[in-house]
């Protein structure tokens, strides 16, 4: 990863407050974000709840613009929504009264170019909508409602609305943490096999932390109150990577490391609150 | 299977039982019809004064349905704008509750002396008894979007209009559909209240005028026609509401 092309991801010294307040008061939900990712490259932030992980996510695709620190992404800075985003949460949030290949299409609606082209290239799309669904094992599910559709079958159909517009950037915020394990798994090996073939580039954010070095290239740890990155660690285990490896010491080895990042970074800030 | 069809048939048993009952009573204690007349002469009653009854329920349905239509437009409109911002939602929502909170009664005398006697009134009650439920659960329904739903939308440029659009209003439609169901008996009340006070036809002059004339079989056959309408109504727009907004009903679905 050591070429000349600037980073796909690029946080500089990046602050938020909240709001006017806040800021007057010092009081930030991140503090000094620094970052960078290459392109297609598969970042994890992890850390504990309410430690700002969902606030970077809003960073990076533009839906608030930092108090202080300056972020580009693509080459360009960010000034407002960034349409090459997809983003998808631990609530599937389907519409339920559209079908799963419906669901699928409805960012094409909203964004340009397609939103002009919908009604002329409809079928097009459709037939887009339904290949992704079957990479996600979802064909045959395409005209059910989503309550008729399993949990895991929800989010995954989530995740294909997140892509449907080929975003150049996936970001996705816990978006197994209501699954039941072995169902989560069985995504992990979904996501995987989306991103080796698309290379698009993924932010994950967990409080898993076997789920971000199961899958990511380079795994951030985050500290809560004030939120920082306290740890940076690159996962340099061999890919295409499958169940096994999380069985193996290597693996259970760097989740044990992680854990001591997260158990430090408790005690500190329990330390600094007293 | 057989739970099923005792369900069925368990509100025309108990509507039977009752009416059993009722004429049962009337025989036993042998009261005058004059003060409660008893199911069997009501029926006389409706069949004797067919012809009368008919006009009057044919006029009040229809002024229902004019004032229920307009109370539709408003309380759809008045819903989308206290749903679909902040600051008029604000400054609306306060006096709604309050206007609601006034007693429709209270109303009529106002509206003979502007609109006099006739059809004014009743249309006017009519509107203004149902049309605040309409708005108050359109405007929940577009209250209730996730924020992560909102999120997905907004970064890939969606606008507020999209979003209201696309989202709010298909979500609000149960809600809508759930409120023209009390909208509409309460528009038969509104009517039948304003023909009460200041009407010269409809069921509710009828009634009152047949009440007056201590004729009670007939102030009773009023009754029954109103509640048949408004029953008749409701069931309509439950009809349309399972019809359209499947979605939303999947436990009673029974798939």
């Amino acid at each position: 990863m050591t070429t000349s092309r600037p980073p796909f991801v690029d946080f500089d010294k990046v602050w938020l407050a909240y709001n006017d307040e806040s800021l007057a008061q010092g009081r930030f939900a991140v503090e000094e974000i620094s970052l960078q990712a290459a392109e297609g490259e598969f970042i994890a932030i992890v850390g504990p709840s309410g430690c700002g992980k969902s606030t970077f996510m809003k960073l990076a695709t533009g839906l608030r613009m930092p108090s202080k620190g300056t972020i580009h992404i693509d080459g360009a800075p960010v000034t407002g929504p960034l349409k090459i985003s997809g983003m998808s949460f631990q609530a599937p949030s389907l519409l339920p009264w559209r079908s799963t290949v419906d669901n699928v299409l409805l960012p094409l609606e909203i964004v340009e170019p397609h939103r002009s082209q919908f009604k002329a290239r409809r079928d097009e799309y459709r037939e887009r909508a339904l290949r992704l669904l079957r990479t996600v094992g979802l064909a045959g599910y395409e005209d059910k409602l989503p309550h008729q559709l399993s949990g895991g079958m929800q989010q995954r159909a989530s995740i294909c609305r997140a892509l449907i517009h080929e975003p150049k950037m996936l970001l996705l915020d816990e978006p197994f943490g209501a699954l039941d394990a072995f169902t989560r798994e069985e995504l992990w090996c979904t996501l995987r096999d989306l991103w080796e073939a698309q290379r698009f580039n993924v932010i994950l954010v967990t409080h898993d932390l076997r789920e971000s070095v199961f899958l990511a290239d380079t795994v951030y740890v985050m500290s809560r109150g004030p939120g920082r990155f306290v740890q940076r660690r690159e996962i340099d285990l061999p890919r295409p990577r499958d169940l096994e490896l999380t069985y193996t010491a290597a693996f259970t080895d760097l989740v044990h490391e992680l854990r001591g990042h997260i158990g430090a970074a408790r005690q500190a800030s329990t330390e600094a609150a007293q | 299977m057989k739970q099923k069809t005792m369900q069925r048939w368990a509100p025309v048993v108990t509507a039977a039982a009752l009416l059993l009952l009722w004429q049962l009573v009337c025989w036993l204690f042998s009261i005058a019809d004059y003060i409660f007349p008893s199911p069997l002469t009501i029926a006389q009653a409706m069949r004797e004064f067919a012809a009368p009854i008919a006009e009057a329920a044919w006029k009040t349905f229809w002024v229902t349905m004019l004032g229920f239509a307009i109370a539709i437009v408003v309380g759809v409109l008045l819903g989308f704008l206290v749903g679909s911002s902040r600051l008029a939602y604000a400054a609306i929502y306060p006096l709604l509750v309050g206007f609601n909170a006034v007693p429709k009664a209270a109303l009529v005398p106002i509206l003979i002396v502007w609109f006099g006697i006739g059809l004014g009134p009743g249309i006017l009650t009519a509107f203004l008894i149902s049309f605040f439920p309409i708005t108050v659960n359109i405007a929940t329904g577009l209250a209730t979007l996730e924020p992560e739903l909102e999120d997905v939308l907004r970064v890939l440029g969606a606008k507020r209009w999209d979003v209201l659009v696309k989202v709010g209003l298909p979500r609000s439609m149960p809600y809508f559909y759930a409120s023209l169901k009390v909208a509409i008996t309460l528009a038969f009340v509104g009517t039948v209240l304003a023909e009460m006070t200041a009407g010269d036809s409809g069921i509710g002059y009828l009634m009152q005028t047949a009440g007056s004339q201590q004729r009670m079989p007939l102030a009773f056959a009023g009754l029954v026609v109103i509640g048949v309408m408004a029953m008749t109504m409701y069931e309509l727009f439950s009809l349309i509401e399972k019809r359209t907004t499947g979605w939303a009903h999947r436990g009673t679905q029974g798939d």
